[in-house]
């Protein structure tokens, strides 16, 4: 009876901003460099040093905010969040607690055709701290401390709970993301930590408006994770309640080998984190002034793209939503459509074969080395008959793979369409000649017979022969 | 007088007539501090030969032609709370025994571009809590005019250098009067600068919305050489005001005539030692013999300052001193013999090991202050009282230039006599501690003696008001002579010298 419940889910996601330097020093805010070599005495918390905030924290936080349709407080502060860890060089963490910099935003999700209008309840600014790397075998009693990331920027952004289902919670987690993405403010990686999430849930029964304890699932990495995460844990709650059972105030861990969510602590022993002003750091006040400057240099977001897409291309909605996803697609697409002004197939090619190509590469649009002139160029061959559409996937694929240009890549491999009639004609005299079964096959009227033949042509001509001129020859000599 | 009685500005003009070199002061400076440091014990660390090389840098630019700031080459101790490249910073604590900072304090940046020639790292309480220098890790420092009795504190080490000659001024650090109650204490001029006038960058913190660097000179004119070269804004602490620096030997005129000056009668109710009372009523006397026009006034919320500054401080303080926890620099506690210990266990013991009592006992009031459940009733309440105390004292600026008030509330005490008693120890500070949580300047100088011990003036002005504490401290200065005395080093401790146990 499963089906009687709906979710209640909140997320908390914390956003590492793309910022030059760190949020309070002027250390490097790089991924993936040496361990401790992007610290200075400020980040590294050392005796005297003081925090100074990098104003272009500040700036890639107003504009998230007014992204996320949020308030931006005129008079905000830092806080100091007290806990000892040995990753955190001064054993408290520069946040906002009551006064964070933006609230009451919210982001417009289109769930099955519906609107859905999901609360953002807060977006504050704060520093990461750094990473533990614990030993291994003969080490397996010590642990490392890498403090490169101590200092980073982070935006934490906390939903209401309005989020319905696990499937609402991974199409506001890509909406998020493309937006962030949209305005440059994180490159939103996931995997590198750079976009990381932690969910709230409880199940009640549809219709009622109950708040049943909830969980919190920490630990997951990826959308698809989140998605897998929240329904096994609605599943687990829905089954404690069905079975007469009472879901407890806990905080779990997902555990994507097994497929389940774990029991971490329960929120009993709630941490005392002595939140207080940070004395160190001025209050920030912003100017009504700054504000709109920020709003002005806002640029287009997903969603009116979208529209524009639409208006401006005459693409169906579900394409048009699609290639804004991600900004850096939706520009890759803009640029293919000006050097080739079909809008519709560019894009069914950017839509089909390259997403799939990206897809099984694992690569994002900017670390390809295909460009929108690779595929403007090719378009142009197979339009012009230089290339059949057959071809013409193979050459994208080289494309893709090795960042030749179409024109290289027919050239260099003899793939260009055979179209001439007298030469094609010789190919399917010989076709015809090795299968008079399927000859007789078609002309008592089975259909299917004369795609073998074809096939069998373009086999022969390694796939460069025109099929549709392959398609009139072959019925010409047959009938 | 010797060239290590001399001030700041005399020596300077010596250096200019060519009538002393500076490495022939310095030389006379670390020759004072061998003949007097074992009695006197205020340096945690010296540092003779970066000072030699810095003295002849400056004998060779002035031989070449340069003509270097009043300051240059002029011997300067620095508290020990004050970073310094390459040379160990120990705040008197085991914690940081053997920390060397790989960076200098912006004061201490501007002061050696202005020339200056480091002694040392002078003594001090504990990450300077405390008010006479007892809770040094490693040894006390002792009062230069009585060996048995204390220099006050937390910049005992500092203001006892100063007095005895072992160096020509010094900066020490104020959170509640840690500044102004030695210099009181020692006979010598001691500054609190307005909060961002000078930048923190390189103090370590001990209550950050308090802290405020400034100078402990034998005369007020010193005062202002070195105020002029370390006040001004620094990019490194956003506290720091982005203000320019008027110069403050401008304002020595002598003149005290129509200044407006407040005595608040809560600063002497129950509490004063009567002896000190009386100087100090001398010396306001004195003040409107100058001209200055003195007028009784109230500080209402003055009783709640203390309480309030002992929520407020020791709740920063558990904050800025949780970094101490063995982890990356700094003390780490050993296990037990044999065993091993977990992340908690080496935490805990490195902070009991590392920590002296007074340290753990602010960081246990600071914790519970900041604690859910008492923020409100605490902290809050403090945050409030705080503001009370910022009206009462904007009030009074709107009706007198300067308020006057003795610094401390007794003459320096004997080894021992409050050491027994943290809230006795406490009331030590009273006068100064509004001060602090105000953000206002306040300068403390001698204005007499009781039984031989020094007795200080503590003279209050608005924020950025330095120029005016300077003006009337300088009128009061140059009428008497409590700023030409120089302690007789007389008196024995209560027991023998204890053995410095410090690095």
């Amino acid at each position: 009876m499963m089906a009687e419940y709906e979710a209640v889910i909140g997320l908390e996601v914390h956003v590492e901003l793309r910022t030059k330097s760190k949020a309070f020093c002027s250390c490097p805010n790089v991924f993936g460099s040496e361990p401790n070599t992007n610290v200075c005495p400020v980040c590294l918390g050392l005796p005297g040093v003081l925090p100074v905030l990098n104003q272009a924290v500040l700036e890639y936080a107003v504009r998230t905010g007014l992204a996320l349709n949020c308030e931006i407080a005129s008079f905000s502060k830092f806080d100091r969040k007290n806990y000892f860890y040995p990753d955190l060089p001064k054993n408290y963490q520069i946040s906002q607690y009551d006064l964070p910099l933006c609230r009451n935003g919210y982001l417009e999700l289109e769930v099955e055709g519906v609107k859905r209008r999901i609360g953002i309840t807060r977006v504050h600014m704060e520093e990461d701290a750094g990473k533990l790397i614990h030993g291994e075998g003969e080490d397996a009693d010590c642990s490392l401390v890498d403090t490169n990331r101590a200092g980073v920027p982070l935006l934490e952004i906390v939903t209401e709970p309005d989020l319905r289902s696990p499937e609402e919670a991974r199409l506001f987690l890509e909406k998020l993301k493309a937006i962030l993405q949209y305005i440059d403010v994180s490159d939103c990686k996931m995997e590198e930590g750079s976009l990381r999430c932690d969910a709230n849930i409880s199940v009640r029964p549809v219709g009622t408006n109950v708040l049943n304890p909830k969980t919190e699932i920490k630990n997951m990495n990826s959308f698809r994770a989140v998605h897998r995460a929240l329904s096994a844990e609605m599943a687990r709650q829905c089954a404690i309640w069905e079975a007469g059972g009472r879901v407890v105030r806990e905080t779990r861990a997902w555990d994507e080998e097994q497929g389940t969510t774990v029991g971490m602590r329960t929120k009993e022993e709630a941490s005392d984190y002595r939140y207080f002003p940070d004395p160190d750091l001025v209050p920030i006040v912003l100017s009504s002034d700054f504000i709109a400057r920020v709003r002005e240099g806002l640029p287009e977001l997903p969603e009116a793209r979208k529209q524009r897409f639409v208006r401006e291309y005459g693409l169906p909605s579900y394409d048009a939503g699609v290639l804004t996803s991600s900004r850096p697609l939706a520009d890759f697409y803009e640029a293919c459509v000006r050097g080739y002004p079909d809008p519709k197939t560019v894009s069914n090619w950017i839509m089909g074969e390259f997403l799939r190509l990206l897809k099984a590469s694992d690569l994002e649009v900017a670390e390809t080395k295909l460009t929108p002139s690779h595929l403007v160029e090719m378009l142009e061959l197979l339009k012009e008959g230089t290339i059949s559409g057959k071809i013409a996937k193979t050459v994208f694929e080289e494309m893709f793979r090795t960042g030749k240009r179409a024109r290289e890549i027919v050239e260099a491999r003899g793939l260009v369409q055979i179209s001439d009639e007298a030469e094609l004609a010789r190919v399917v005299d010989e076709v015809l000649a090795a299968h008079p079964g399927v000859v007789a096959d078609y002309r008592s009227g089975k259909e299917k017979a004369l795609a073998f033949l074809v096939g069998q042509v373009m086999k022969a001509t390694r796939g460069k022969a025109n099929p549709q001129a392959v398609n009139k020859i072959i019925k010409e000599k047959i009938q | 007088m010797e060239l290590f009685q001399l001030t700041a500005h005399q020596l300077a003009e010596m250096l200019k007539k060519g009538e002393a070199s500076a490495e022939e002061i310095t030389r006379a400076v670390f020759a004072r501090i061998y003949e007097v440091e074992d009695r006197i014990q205020a340096y945690v660390t010296v540092t003779e030969e970066t000072a030699y090389q810095a003295a002849k840098e400056i004998d060779r630019k002035r031989r070449e032609g340069e003509i270097p700031g009043p300051l240059a080459g002029i011997p300067a101790g620095l508290k020990d709370n004050l970073c310094t490249r390459g040379t160990r910073t120990t705040c008197s604590s085991r914690m940081l025994e053997n920390f060397v900072p790989p960076y200098d304090a912006t004061v201490v940046k501007k002061l050696a571009a202005a020339g200056a020639v480091f002694t040392g790292k002078l003594n001090m309480d504990e990450f300077a809590m405390g008010s006479s220098t007892e809770n040094s890790a490693f040894f006390p420092t002792r009062n230069p005019w009585h060996l048995g009795y204390v220099p006050g504190g937390s910049s005992g080490g500092a203001a006892a250098a100063v007095a005895a000659g072992e160096a020509v001024y010094a900066l020490g650090s104020d959170t509640g009067g840690s500044i102004r109650q030695p210099a009181s204490f020692c006979g010598i001029v001691g500054l609190k600068p307005t909060y961002g006038l000078v930048s923190r960058f390189g103090l370590v913190a001990f209550a950050s919305s308090l802290d405020q660097i400034g100078p402990l000179t034998k005369d007020v004119r010193d005062c202002a050489l070195v105020l002029n070269a370390i006040a001004g804004h620094d990019p490194l602490d956003s506290t720091s005001a982005p203000f320019p620096v008027p110069d403050y030997t401008s304002y020595l005129t002598g003149e005290a005539r129509g200044v407006k000056v407040g005595v608040p009668r809560e600063f002497f109710g129950k509490g004063l030692d009567p002896r000190v009372g009386e100087v100090v009523r001398a010396a306001i006397s004195r003040l409107e013999d100058l001209g200055a026009v003195v007028e009784e006034c109230s500080f209402p919320h003055a009783e709640y300052a203390l309480p309030c500054y002992y929520i407020i401080a020791p709740a920063e303080a558990s904050s800025n001193l949780a970094r101490y926890d063995g982890v990356r620099y700094g003390y780490r506690a050993a296990p037990e013999k044999g065993g091993n210990y977990n992340l908690l266990e080496m935490y805990m013991r490195t902070r009991s090991e590392g920590f002296g009592p007074e340290v753990k006992r602010r960081i246990m009031l600071g914790t519970y202050a900041l604690s859910s459940g008492y923020y409100d009733a605490y902290y809050l309440k403090a945050l409030k009282l705080r503001t009370l105390i910022r009206q009462d004292f904007n009030r009074l600026f709107e009706q007198f230039d300067v308020i006057v008030s003795p610094t401390s509330p007794t003459p320096p005490f004997r080894f021992g006599e409050k050491a027994g008693d943290p809230l006795v120890m406490y009331l030590s500070d009273v006068y100064t501690i509004p001060i602090n949580l105000a953000g206002i300047p306040a300068l403390s100088l001698p204005c007499g003696f009781v039984e031989g011990l020094p007795v200080g003036l503590q003279i209050m002005a608005p924020p950025f008001g330095e120029g005016t504490l300077l003006r009337v401290a300088y009128a009061y200065e140059q009428s008497t002579p409590y700023h030409l005395a120089r302690p007789p080093l007389k008196g024995e401790p209560e027991q023998e010298p204890v053995e410095k146990t410090g690095p």
